[in-house]
């Protein structure tokens, strides 16, 4: 591939890509969705031994589309269908990723990936640790997850508390779209397993962003890397809202209310749930002295309540109040016609904020 | 008169059947099929059939009570699709072309007989007693299961694939611990085959030599993958010999091939001669949900194709010619038909109105301190949203 060639389509100028690209982002916004393939894409591009499998993937692009056209671009070596079987597809980019690739793969729904429980919990997220750094495991596993779509049963699971609690994996969550281009990029990129959470409620969501200036930008490293680093979604100095992937609209919907009663909330998106972020998340909560976590997932035991300890131990003598959990309900997750009950709405967050001890 | 370890079970079975235990667990060779697309009755040495899998025809009460199903289960996949898109109902997965399998299915069982259906088995739930609204409850969003399984001995219908396999061999071996002549049909699709839970299922029933009739409606794809990138094996049905139990091949479209089948290992389930594996070939005529785009992946042409095999022309065609289906008789089997359309539609047709308080109260056999409190909290929201 030549310089001067469009990396996107290789029958046109990069220029003439360009200005076609800037005039279709100056209308067309693009979706959480079209960002996570074109990372995927731009991923397999970039490197060889890329490989991308799972159920559904290849002819039909995925139930969300997110392979959309790969099989057709790239080849069914780079991008394929598995029979269906999660343990089978976990266990073996396990191999392959041993065998010199980086498999990306796609479990459908988030309770279809607990048949492959096993594999990542036995060996993906301890294969460096048990050999002693002889093997490490490069593989992105991906998965759509979280409600407020009315999905059946099975299909809304919040699942990243039982991969955040097993050490050895990286679990990664996007809440925008630029987000979304640029934490898949780095997880293909990365040496260590990614458990890769997609908000599925956002597929269809649109912003306005240039994905080839994000491309480039990426390739120059000129873009900070978001592992590890949590991000100020909206600035404010009153008290931080600390959320992640579908709860950061959620949170920022809040604050919008807030901010017409006259409170100040600043929103940090977690982003990197592991590593996390304590400098950024705790520099909020010190320069705001209030704290209220909101997550989708039941809040038990959860990746909420470890948030809450860590700012708790950090914090603690900037604290004006207890940090707060706005959270799921310690139930199964409901069907569609109840979820909107479960979920962590923008006035039970608000109703949150309330207690938070202000000085009358 | 129940065989203890799997050869003996094995060598008994082959003594009745006058073959060697290979020749007993190995499918026949062809696909069991004894009516022609037609609806004329094939002749013997065409349908399949060699020695130990010969199948008697079923009564001709039989095969007009499984007929009516039949009607009845067609009219009821196309008025819930109707349904979905009269934006009644979010999601229905229609087996529409596959409802001989589903009345098959169901209607050999006895009435303390279970069945384990998966998200696909509306029909196959229905037949076994279900009522129609309580089927529906899950389809509607309301709750995730409308019916009372062990009333109805019909487990919830599963979602994840594969998984309600293995909870029918644990209600089979509990049955035959405690002495009971309980048989088990446990459903599944041709994708779902390849899953671990899938082959777990298998092994257990043919070790613990459990009456579980392992029923795999192979409708040619698990969403966009074909069979053939599912399984290299001969056929579905030749898995069955690798864990020591007997397999079959049926024609899925050709409901008394489906009854014959049915019928004889519901009967020698219940003699204690142990699991056995039916793969039905038929076909999903319809999208795999209303989600689904099924031009990406299939000809419309093959879709086409198999209209001329459907189940239910055929063996109306059959018992036409046979003159057991008079036209009183059809009258009154479109109108019982009709009975559960409207049932479904009257009952769609109102809102579904669950009670949000309800999310806490099935949670535990007792509810904890810590759902107590967040129950509260979402009643005093609700309180506070009505005044
Ligand atoms: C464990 C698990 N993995 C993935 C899915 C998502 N899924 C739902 S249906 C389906 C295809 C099933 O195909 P098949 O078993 O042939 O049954 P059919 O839908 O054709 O009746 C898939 C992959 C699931 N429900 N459960």
């Amino acid at each position: 591939m030549t310089a001067t060639t469009s990396r996107v389509n290789p029958n046109v100028s990069a220029a003439t890509a360009r200005a076609a690209a800037k005039a279709a982002n100056e209308n067309q916004p693009v979706t959480f969705g079209k960002a996570l393939n074109t990372a995927l894409a731009d991923g397999l591009l970039a490197d060889d031994s890329v490989v991308i499998f799972g159920e559904d993937v290849g002819t039909l692009g995925g139930v969300f589309r997110i392979t959309d056209g790969l099989t057709a671009r790239f080849g069914a070596q780079r991008c394929f269908d598995t029979p269906l079987a999660e343990s089978g597809i976990v266990g073996m980019a396990v191999g392959m990723a041993i065998n010199g690739m980086r498999p990306v793969i796609e479990m459908q729904f988030d309770a279809f990936a607990y048949p492959a429980f096993e594999q990542v919990a036995s060996h993906v997220a301890k294969m460096r640790n048990r050999t002693q750094g002889k093997l490490s495991l490069p593989l992105v596993i991906r998965i759509p997850y979280a409600g407020g779509v009315g999905g059946v049963e099975h299909h809304c699971d919040s699942s990243e508390g039982y991969y955040a609690h097993t050490p050895g994996l990286k679990v990664f969550t996007p809440s925008c779209v630029e987000d979304a281009y640029l934490m898949l990029r780095e997880a293909i990129d990365s040496d260590d397993p990614v458990v890769f959470f997609e908000p599925k409620k956002l597929y269809w969501s649109k912003e306005q962003v240039d994905l080839e200036q994000l491309a480039r930008d990426y390739e120059a490293k000129k873009s900070a890397p978001t592992e590890g680093s949590a991000r100020i979604a909206r600035a404010g100095s009153d008290a931080t809202l600390i959320a992640y992937g579908p709860s950061v609209s959620t949170a920022l919907e809040a604050a919008k209310v807030a901010a017409e009663e006259g409170i100040n909330l600043e929103v940090v998106d977690v982003r990197s749930i592991v590593p996390f972020d304590d400098e950024t998340v705790c520099a909020s909560v010190r320069k705001t002295g209030r704290a209220i976590v909101v997550a989708e997932a039941q809040g038990f035991a959860s990746v909420a309540s470890e948030i809450v300890a860590r700012v708790q131990e950090r914090c603690f003598h900037s604290l004006a109040a207890p940090v707060l959990r706005v959270t799921g309900f310690d139930i199964p997750y409901p069907a569609p016609t109840l979820e909107k009950y479960h979920l962590p709405s923008a006035e039970r967050i608000l109703d949150a904020v309330d207690q938070l001890q202000w000085e009358a | 008169m129940s065989a203890e370890t799997t050869s003996d079970r094995m060598s008994e079975v082959s003594k009745k059947f006058g073959i060697s235990p290979e020749d007993y667990m190995l499918p026949a060779r062809h696909m069991i099929n004894l009516l022609n697309p037609d609806g004329t009755l094939r002749p013997e040495n065409e349908q399949g059939t060699e020695p130990g899998h010969e199948y008697p025809l079923p009564s001709p009460a039989r095969l007009m009570e499984a007929y009516a199903s039949l009607v009845t289960g067609r009219r009821v996949n196309d008025q819930n699709s109707a349904l979905v898109r009269q934006g009644r109902m979010a999601v229905y997965p229609s087996s529409h072309g596959q409802e001989a399998c589903q009345i098959a299915a169901a209607l050999c069982l006895e009435e303390n007989d279970w069945l384990f259906p998966t998200y696909r088995d509306t029909v196959a739930v229905l037949t076994k007693g279900v009522a129609p609204m309580e089927v529906m409850t899950s389809f509607r969003g309301e709750w995730h299961c409308g019916y009372d399984p062990k009333a109805y001995k019909c487990a919830p219908m599963s979602t994840p694939l594969t998984t309600q396999l293995l909870h029918a061999v644990g209600v089979a071996h509990a049955a035959k611990l405690r002495g009971e002549n309980t048989v088990v049909v446990a459903m599944c699709g041709d994708g779902a085959t390849s899953e671990g839970d899938f082959h777990e299922a298998l092994n257990f029933a043919a070790v613990f030599n459990l009456p579980v009739i392992f029923f795999v409606q192979n409708n040619k794809y698990a969403i966009s993958v074909p069979l053939s990138h599912q399984s290299a094996a001969p056929s579905l049905a030749h898995k069955a010999v690798g864990y020591g139990m007997a397999g079959e091949r049926v024609d899925g479209n050709d409901l008394m091939a489906l009854m014959a089948i049915m019928t004889r290992a519901v009967r020698m389930a219940r003699e204690g001669n142990g699991p056995l594996l039916i793969e039905a070939h038929t076909y999903r005529m319809q999208a795999h949900t209303n989600a689904d785009d099924d031009k990406r992946y299939r000809e419309d042409s093959e879709v086409q194709a198999w209209i001329a095999k459907d189940p239910v022309t055929r063996m109306k065609a059959y018992l036409e010619d046979a003159g057991l289906l008079t036209d009183a008789a059809a009258a009154k089997i479109a109108q019982d038909a009709e009975v559960v359309a409207k049932a479904l539609r009257d009952g769609m047709n109102q809102d579904a109105n669950t009670d949000p308080r309800e999310l806490f109260e099935h949670v535990y056999s007792t509810k904890s301190t810590q759902l107590a409190e967040q129950q509260a909290l979402l009643v005093d929201e609700l309180d506070r949203e009505e005044a």
